[in-house]
């Protein structure tokens, strides 16, 4: 691999390592999102820095160049970061769901309650 | 006395909701009636309320089959013992629900859904949804072992055990109809179909419009296959 092919990979490593802890440290990004971006960018830093290691991966997954292998692990990794968002979703979807249940059921039995005037809610505690 | 409930799910429903509240009374006056008011954008809720109703609105549009399990969870926890289930927009004919109510409350079955092609006088639907409703109600014949011919209907009569196993989340709460039937197959629990009569929807509204066909059949058969594929115990009640 050419040494400046070489510096920029390290470089792009470091900086998504720096930049994803960073959103941690601001929590902006929740851990459990970290760990698929942090893994990555280990991998392909010690990919770049063993050479040999991509190289044996490249004859291994019989992809021609170093460089397509990258690119095939990037692909896979941005597959799974999508599954990975899907199926949080799936999850936030049947809480939302839920919560809006119980939401509605909650206050249909806040107005039933109103109506027979046997709750002795008021507006502001209902909040 | 038994304790049931007449379960309405309705969106956008505030030019009928009212008559179809009035017609149900008409036919069962001592039964509780439960209109979930799916986040429609005009007066369905006050309509209902008025008609004298009960009335759950959800926040948002969330589906319909979010707004039945609303109302199953709303059964559950006011303690019914019966649910009795009809559509909102005045397709299904309130006069059948004794008849539906009737093997569940004997016990004779646990689930009775009403099929609009036992009885003649019903609609009949488009070429198009013959067509897919034939071909799930096959599968929904083969695998639970009991002539179905109606598998999207949404008339329908249960007892207590079934509500309490439509509030978890076994219920597939997306287009609930052929696999909701094969899940509760799965679970031991009895199913039995009765003639019912079912109108037009004369306002042409369908949630089968524009693509969503395509998703349905896909959905379907992904949700069959997953569905058989689980093990009997994670379905079990």
């Amino acid at each position: 691999m050419p040494i400046r092919q070489e510096i920029f990979a390290i470089l792009v490593c470091i900086g998504v390592v720096i930049f994803i802890i960073d959103l941690v440290r601001r929590r902006r990004l929740r851990e459990e999102y970290s760990v698929l971006w942090l893994a990555t960018s280990a991998i392909m830093f010690f990919l770049v820095v063993k050479y040999e290691w991509l190289e044996a991966l490249t004859a291994f997954i019989g992809a021609g160049l170093p460089t397509t292998t990258l690119f095939i692990f990037a692909i896979i990794f941005l597959m799974l970061i999508s599954v990975q968002f899907s199926t949080k979703i799936s999850k936030l979807t049947n809480q939302v769901k839920d919560l809006a249940q119980d939401n509605a059921l909650l206050r249909s039995e806040i107005e039933h309650f109103r109506r027979r005037g046997g709750s002795g809610l008021s507006d502001s505690e209902e909040g | 006395m038994e304790k049931v409930l007449v379960l309405i799910p309705a969106y956008n429903e505030g030019t009928r909701i009212a008559a179809v509240v009035k017609r149900v009374q008409g036919v069962v006056p001592d039964y509780d009636i439960l209109v979930v008011n799916d986040g429609s954008s005009d007066n369905t809720a006050e309509e209902a309320a008025v008609a004298g109703a009960r009335v759950v609105s959800h926040p948002f549009n969330m589906g319909y089959g979010v707004a039945i399990q609303t109302g199953y969870k709303y059964a559950h926890a006011e303690g019914y013992d019966f649910i009795a289930q009809i559509d909102g927009d005045g397709q299904h004919d309130p006069v059948y629900i004794p008849r539906l109510l009737e093997p569940v409350i004997k016990g004779k079955t646990d689930f009775a859904i009403g099929s609009r092609f036992l009885e003649v006088d019903s609609y009949e639907p488009s070429l198009a949804r013959r067509i897919g409703m034939a071909f799930f109600r096959k599968i929904v014949s083969y695998i639970t072992s009991t002539r179905i011919t109606d598998s999207t209907s949404g008339y329908q009569a249960f007892s207590r055990d079934v509500i309490r196993f439509f509030t978890t989340e076994v219920f597939p709460c997306d287009y609930p109809d052929a696999d909701m039937l094969i899940t509760l197959h799965l679970a031991g629990f009895r199913i039995m179909e009765l003639p019912v009569r079912m109108y037009s929807n004369v306002e042409g509204k369908s949630m089968h419009s524009g693509l969503k066909p395509f998703y349905y059949i896909f959905k379907m058969l992904l949700s069959i296959f997953v569905t058989l594929l689980r093990k009997r115990n994670s379905i079990g009640r």
